[in-house]
């Protein structure tokens, strides 16, 4: 069996989380406030995800730049391989809030948005 | 000219302070903003945490500002950007510049202050060496690689971790610099846990706690720094040096409001919080002038900013309907 303590990132409130677990099978949590820290901690110990922001060039707007986001989490290991691609992204203005700048992030599945509008 | 209400600010505090004003039956309010667009240092605060609380879901910096951005222009509330506002007076007259309009002198029936903060310069800090290139503050640097898209360096140490700091260091990991340390004096940091764990360890950052820089090396360009223990006074001990080779410093050594203007304004300051003292309908110890956001006081969460901002707005929605029945 295996014990670790896994700060919980869900929200600012940063839950210590106690688990102890064998493998991918939890034994005991305790810290925990909420579900999504049960959530975490189980993605901690079997596949951690997370969120990446950065962002992309924009041609022939206002800003030169347009802040982005990985739809939902992505494979942590898959972080550096996102930001790879996304060093050859570049959009045309308008962009919206939303609107897909690259398909299937390096082979993740998830696509990666538009955090800000650019006229 | 006359307005009901002036708002000085167009980020968080400012829009939430002024669609809550308009909630509650003002019509005429304007609110102004030096920089070129609305919302606030949101805008360069690209990483999520926003939001959890007023949206009930975790939004990026920019998509938390779009949405009250949107509300704004949705309720018709007019605004001024690329506008500086430069002196409030005490008898509320607010004098403002901007390219198309010249000085503006506007008579307003209140005031919100909503100037947000800004980061403690290095002048506060006292680290011995020349004054090369390369040091910035964290949030300067946030703004330049978030809005202007450009690096300020490859090889980097952070004095300071607040959470600009520790957001920084993995910003600048993410786009391929190396950062070698986030030097704290203090034996504890002072960003959130999930900070120092998601953009610390996440990329295996070292925190050295109770060290310091020392000295920063470098004439026309920072080349270096020299950091050092400190002991429980926070004073360095000798022999504990340590050279780290890097072409930029980010210090990220806790907000201060922004209240340059509030001063102006004769409002009484609390030494405390580096805001201006308030009552418990937010009105400065000026007649007629609110304060909200982190002008007030440092807000660790923005959600926390628009509820105190929404409450601003509607005091002083009450207290011009209040004044304009005598
Ligand atoms: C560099 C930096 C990074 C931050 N990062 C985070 C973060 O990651 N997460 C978080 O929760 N909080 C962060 N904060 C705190 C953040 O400021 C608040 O969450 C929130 O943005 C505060 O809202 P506000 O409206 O009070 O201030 P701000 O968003 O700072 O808005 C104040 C506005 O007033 C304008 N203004 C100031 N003086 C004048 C003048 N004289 N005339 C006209 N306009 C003026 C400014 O241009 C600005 O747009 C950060 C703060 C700073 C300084
Ligand atoms: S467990 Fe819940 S409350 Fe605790 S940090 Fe995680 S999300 Fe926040």
């Amino acid at each position: 069996m295996d014990e670790r303590v896994i700060v919980c990132i869900g929200c600012p409130k940063g839950c210590e989380i106690h688990v102890k677990y064998e493998g991918h099978e939890v034994i005991e949590m305790t810290g925990n406030t909420c579900k999504r820290g049960e959530d975490y901690v189980r993605n901690e110990i079997t596949y951690p995800l997370r969120m990446v922001t950065s962002i992309v060039p924009v041609e022939g707007g206002e800003f030169a730049t347009v802040p982005v986001k990985t739809k939902s989490d992505i494979p942590k290991e898959k972080i550096f391989d996102v930001m790879r691609e996304l060093t050859h992204v570049r959009v045309k203005a308008p962009v919206n809030m939303g609107d897909v700048v690259l398909k299937d992030a390096a082979g993740t599945g998830i696509d990666i948005i538009a955090t800000r509008s650019v006229k | 000219m006359h307005c009901d209400l002036v708002i000085i600010g167009g980020g968080p505090a400012g829009l939430a302070a002024a669609l809550s004003a308009r909630e509650n039956g003002i019509e005429d309010i304007l609110i102004l903003e030096r920089d070129h667009y609305l919302g606030g240092i949101l805008n360069q605060c690209v990483h999520t945490g926003f939001g959890l609380h007023t949206f009930k879901e975790e939004l990026t910096g920019p998509e938390y500002a779009e949405r009250y951005v949107n509300m704004v222009l949705d309720k018709k509330i007019p605004y001024k950007v690329d506008t500086m506002v430069t002196d409030i007076a005490p008898d509320r007259t607010v004098t403002a510049m901007n390219k198309d309009d010249g000085v503006m002198k506007i008579e307003a029936s209140a005031v919100i202050l909503a100037m947000g903060c800004r980061e403690r310069p290095r002048g506060a800090m006292n680290i011995p060496g020349k004054r090369p290139a390369g040091i910035y503050t964290a949030g300067t640097a946030q703004r330049l690689v978030n809005i202007e898209g450009y690096m300020p360096g490859k090889e980097v140490v952070i004095l300071g971790s607040g959470d600009i700091g520790l957001i920084m260091a993995r910003r600048m990991t993410l786009e391929g610099a190396h950062v070698k340390a986030v030097v704290e004096i203090k034996p504890k940091s002072g960003g959130l846990v999930r900070n120092i764990e998601q953009c610390l360890n996440d990329f295996n950052i070292p925190l050295l706690l109770s060290h310091t820089v020392t000295k920063v090396e470098g004439d026309n360009r920072v080349t270096g720094v020299v950091v050092s223990k400190v002991d429980e006074n926070m004073k360095p001990i000798p022999g504990t040096e340590v050279h780290y080779d890097c072409d930029t410093l980010l210090l990220s050594c806790g907000l201060i409001p922004e209240n340059e203007l509030t001063r102006g304004a004769n409002a009484t300051m609390d030494p405390k919080t580096g805001g201006p003292v308030a009552n418990d309908h937010l009105m400065t110890s000026v007649d007629g002038i609110f304060a909200c956001g982190n002008v007030y006081h440092v807000h660790d969460l923005v959600d926390h900013v628009s509820e105190e901002a929404v409450k601003a707005g509607a005091f002083a929605a009450e207290y011009i309907k209040e004044k304009r029945g005598n």
